[in-house]
Formats: structure tokens, sequence, C-alpha cells
């Protein structure tokens, strides 16, 4: 395993000690020892060879400007379309799917050298919190192989966090990027709604989705992500607003700044080695300076329901589109109706169709104004304190999961995993950035401190997150080696 | 709340899902169990604010209305599932 950094990486690339084919193999052998944990769906194959001679050639050429990422590997979430490249969505479905185009996110990665490397396993169309959802299997923990490693991007977080690719993408639509972060030990960046371009992105929930790095540092996640943000033509939701230089940010510390703690996010729920990791690391940020002061997110309570209407009704319309008609599985039947009935029957897995059910009947006739139209208005007093809780202070510190990895098949009630989410997704209901970063380990698994920034704050939120991090030792924790292939089967 | 049976099957219908008796059953249990939850929605008094259009905070996004690039036809037509010549086909609309 390569526990490198990007910096450390792109160092050994300068001096000639390494290459970017050299990188993408030791990614790709390091990645192939961790079958057991079953983090990845596929190989980038011929992409993978032709991005490392780009990078190579780029390094050659004018090492001073290839950027940071330039012949660094890296794996992507089954849900980022790159042209020739198999993308599936974790959903039998769409199996066998060659996308036509690159989404803007992956090129932009690509133009500035990067080398793709794997496509990892997520819940099926991005939809849960623990990766069991994935029609291909589920993905093991690497910090305890019987538990989870969140979701839905949790082949992301995984690979990063057993030290096998120095960063990964993941998209976060309710806490798919910072809860998965946070049980597997590693930093995980939801940029600001409309900071990174969502095209080439198969869409969950159109409002909240938003694709961002997992990375072992802060600073990693910032190089990632300023790769990639900036306005889009093709993205019509991207702010024409300049991106705020992060790398001058980050170095700043905490010192004068000041942090919200909402009380909210404190109550009653957290395991109590959460609740410790987090108000150690919250006494940490007073001793670098910070000022903490208690703020309150009353509508936090009803976060969690106004998700559970928005999501599942955004997906049950962007779901309309698997039809097996243009791409994906197709079930021949005699009516068009009924192919329509059988294909979908057929190819979405339970918790795709349990969304696409309630996301419709919030949507019909009789029940839109109690469900769906309430939801958008208490979407917007969620908006609004957070609005003014920024008002007063730079940014909101708070845990980011109740609870630590949990063993698979813990909860496989939908209405209790969907209880795991409430600290992350009221962030993505105000279109906020948010981070989540480690801050300790409670009975040996990782504990995730989640920082919040106001809209367009991305660099605030990283600055926070690098001074927490700068002080603590908590981001260099390697989980145990994973037992040998004929233990794990044993 | 109870959500009745034919309830589910309407829905299921409306979103074009195919679902065994079995299915049908198990979501008109988990659905009624979410929904009873989520109908803590009702008690917030949301009598004083709009409803979220966006929170992007941008107003407009115009473009010159002129044509861009699109994907040629053997590209668009590569993952179909059935086509015919430059065509998706598709079974009969109307029986």
């Amino acid at each position: 395993m390569s526990w490198e950094t990007v910096g450390e990486l792109g160092a050994r690339l300068r001096s000639g000690e390494t290459t970017p084919a050299q990188l993408a193999d030791h990614a790709r052998s390091a990645i192939e020892s961790l079958a057991s944990l079953h983090p990845v769906l596929r190989y980038t194959g011929a992409l993978t060879e032709h991005q490392a001679g780009r990078a190579a050639r780029m390094l050659a050429e004018s090492p001073e400007q290839a950027g940071p990422l330039c012949g660094i590997p890296f794996a992507y979430k089954d849900v980022l379309c790159v042209e020739g490249v198999e993308t599936s969505a974790g959903s039998k479905i769409l199996e066998g799917f060659i996308p036509p185009y690159t989404g803007t996110a992956l090129q932009r990665l690509l133009d500035a050298g990067a080398v793709p490397v794997a496509v990892t396993n997520c819940d099926e169309f991005a939809m849960g919190s623990s990766n069991e959802n994935s029609a291909f299997g589920p993905v093991g923990n690497p910090w305890d192989p019987s538990r989870v490693p969140g979701g839905s991007s949790g082949g992301s977080a995984a690979v990063v966090a057993a030290g096998a690719v120095p960063f990964s993408l993941g998209t976060d639509t309710g806490g798919s990027i910072r809860q998965p972060a946070s049980f597997c030990g590693v930093a995980g960046f939801k940029p600001t709604y409309g900071r990174v371009s969502r095209y080439g992105l198969i869409a969950f929930a159109s409002s909240l989705d938003q694709i961002g790095p997992f990375a072992r540092s802060v600073e990693d996640a910032a190089h990632v992500f300023t790769a990639m943000a900036g306005h889009d033509p093709r993205d019509s939701t991207t702010s024409p607003l300049p991106v705020e230089p992060v790398a001058t940010q980050l170095a700043r510390g905490v010192a004068g700044m000041r942090l919200g703690v909402p009380r909210e996010y404190m109550a009653e729920g957290l395991e109590p080695g959460v609740r410790a990791a987090v108000e150690a690391a919250l006494a940490q940020l007073e001793k670098l300076g910070a000022t903490l002061v208690e703020v309150s997110l009353p509508s936090t309570e009803a976060a969690l329901s106004t998700y559970y209407i928005i999501a599942p009704a955004e997906c049950s319309a962007n779901l309309a589109r698997m039809d097996g008609v243009r791409f994906g599985l197709h079930v021949d039947r005699q009516s068009l109706t009924d192919t329509y009935l059988e294909t979908r029957g057929q190819g979405f897995g339970p918790e795709v169709k349990r969304r696409i059910m309630l996301g419709t009947y919030a949507l019909s006739s009789g029940y839109y104004d109690a469900y769906y139209r309430q939801a958008q208005k208490v979407r917007t007093l969620i908006a609004e304190e957070f609005d003014r809780a920024f008002e007063t202070v730079d940014a909101l510190v708070c845990p980011t999961s109740p609870i630590v990895a949990f063993p698979k098949g813990d909860k496989s009630d939908p209405l209790s995993m969907y209880l795991c989410d409430v600290l992350t997704l009221p962030v993505n209901l105000a279109g906020l950035p948010g981070i989540s970063i480690p801050c300790g380990l409670s009975e040996g698994l990782p504990v995730g401190l989640q920082v919040i920034g106001p809209r367009l704050g991305d660099a605030q939120v990283l600055r926070v997150a690098r001074a927490y991090e700068a002080a603590t030792a908590w981001h260099t924790q390697q989980p145990p080696p994973l037992p040998a292939a004929s233990e794990a089967f044993a | 709340m109870t959500l009745a049976r034919d309830q589910v099957t309407h829905v299921a219908m409306l979103a074009r899902l195919g679902l065994s008796d079995e299915e049908v059953e198990r979501y008109r249990q988990q659905l009624d169990a979410i929904l009873s939850h989520v109908d803590r929605l009702q008690q917030v008094d949301t009598s004083q604010v709009g409803e979220t259009a966006q929170v992007g905070g941008l107003v407009n996004a115009w473009r010159e209305d002129v044509r861009g690039e699109c994907l040629p036809a053997e590209k668009a037509l590569a993952n179909a599932p059935k086509r015919r010549g430059d065509h998706f086909e598709v079974g009969a609309i109307q029986e």
C-alpha cells in the first residue's frame, strides 16, 4: 500500500524516481489486494494507460506547469460518466452501459493529468447509507470488514482509507461523501451546490447532488476540488462567480474565527464515543484560537422528513429515463407499457423501487400539497436558519454521523437506515459546502468531524478543516492490515 | 395513516414498476412506516415562507441561442437495446 499524499507522489514523479504508469500499476495491485472488501467494480484499462502516457508527456514537457494532480492515480464512483468506460450506477438496469461522453468534473481531472485506475462500487443510483444496496454486492470497511463503509460512495471511501489510491471521487446527495468519509477515517468534501458541474453525473436528485473528493488530507482534497470547480455552460446550475483560490486560505489557521456548534447536532442520539471525540475536537479548535459559539437550528428535526420527500420525488422523475428504449436493460414484451413495467420491475433493486414509489406518491394528485409543496417550504426554513447562523459565525462544527460504522445487515429496516443521515442531509437541502475529517476513534472505529460553511464558502470550510488536521494526527491513522484471503473467507 | 394495497398498486403503475404481490405488500408496510414518520412535516408552521425553487443563488442562466455540438447519431444509438437504422425501436404505443 502507498500512504503517500498527492504532494509526496508529485515530488517523486518530478524527480524521475517513478512514473505515472508505475504509480497506476501500483494502485491497481493495491486495489486487487483489497478484493475481499469488494470496493471496485472494474478497472479503467486502456484509459489508464492512455492517461498515464499523457501525464508522462505533460511532466516531461513542463514539470513546472503540470499541476499537482498530474500523474496521480485515482478511482471514481460508478455514477460518473467517462466515454468508453462502463458506468452502471451500481444497478442491473445499467449493467453494460458505455457512456458516449465524459462528464465535466472527470474531464477536468483528465486535463490536469490525473490517471483514473478503477470505478468504485456504490449503492444503486447512489441511494443508501451503507453500500449494501449495490446490485453487485456490498463493500467492507477497511477498519473492520464485517462492518459497512458507509454510503453511498462506500467503495470510493474504502480505497482511499485502505491506502490504495491517494484520492477518489464520490457524490453527495444527503451525506454520501461525508458519512462514508467519517466511517472510513478519511477526508470527504461536498462542495457548495453549483460549484462542481454535474454534467455527466447520473442524476439521483438534481437539486441536491454534488460531486466531491475523498482524500487522506485536506490539502489533497483541496487540490482535487480546485481542479474540478468552476462554471460549466453544460450545467446551468453552476455558479458563474470565480472560484476563490483555496491554497492561500489553507494555511491561515482558525485563530480569531467564530465557529458555531449547532445545539441540535449535539443532542441525544449521539453515541458516547462519537460525542467524546467531537467534544475533544471542539476543544482543540478552541485551543487553536477559534471562539466557539452555541447556535440553534430548530428545524433540524424536520430536515429528515423534508429530505425523504424531496430526494425521492426528484429521483422518481430522474429515473423515468430508465425505460429500456435508449440504453440499459430491455425486457421485451408485446406492449410498450408492459415493456416498461417488466424492464423497470426487473432492473431496479429494492431501495431504488422504494424511493421511486415514495417520490411518485408524494408527487401524485391529491398528495402533492401535503408532501412535496410542504417539504419545499420547510426546506426554505432550513436554509434560512443556516443563513441566520452564518450572520454570526464563520463556520459550523459538529459530528458528521451520530454513530460509527455499523455491522453489515444491522439496519435492514429502511427507516432506521435513513436516520443515519440526520446530521448531513440538512447541508444538501441548503446547498452548503461541508467536509468530514477524522477526529478520533471510538472502540477502534473512526469518528468524523463535520465542518459546514456558508454557500460558496468552500475555502473557509477547507481552512477550518486544515487547521484542525495540522494540529492533530488522526488523519495519519491507518486501518489494521486486512486478514489474509483464506481467513477472510473462512 | 394506513396505506391501502390499491394505493400501492396505483403508485406502482404511475411509476411503471412491475411489482410482485409480495413486493406490493412489503412496500405497503414500509411506505406506511416511512410516511408516518414524514407526517411530522405537517406540524411545521410554513404560513410565512415560500417554497424553495433553488438553492444555487442564481436568477437566470442565459446563453446565446446558437446551435452547439451534439452527439452524433452513431454514438447516441450505441447503447440502444433495439434499433432500426438511425432510430431507436419501440413496440407499438397504441394497440
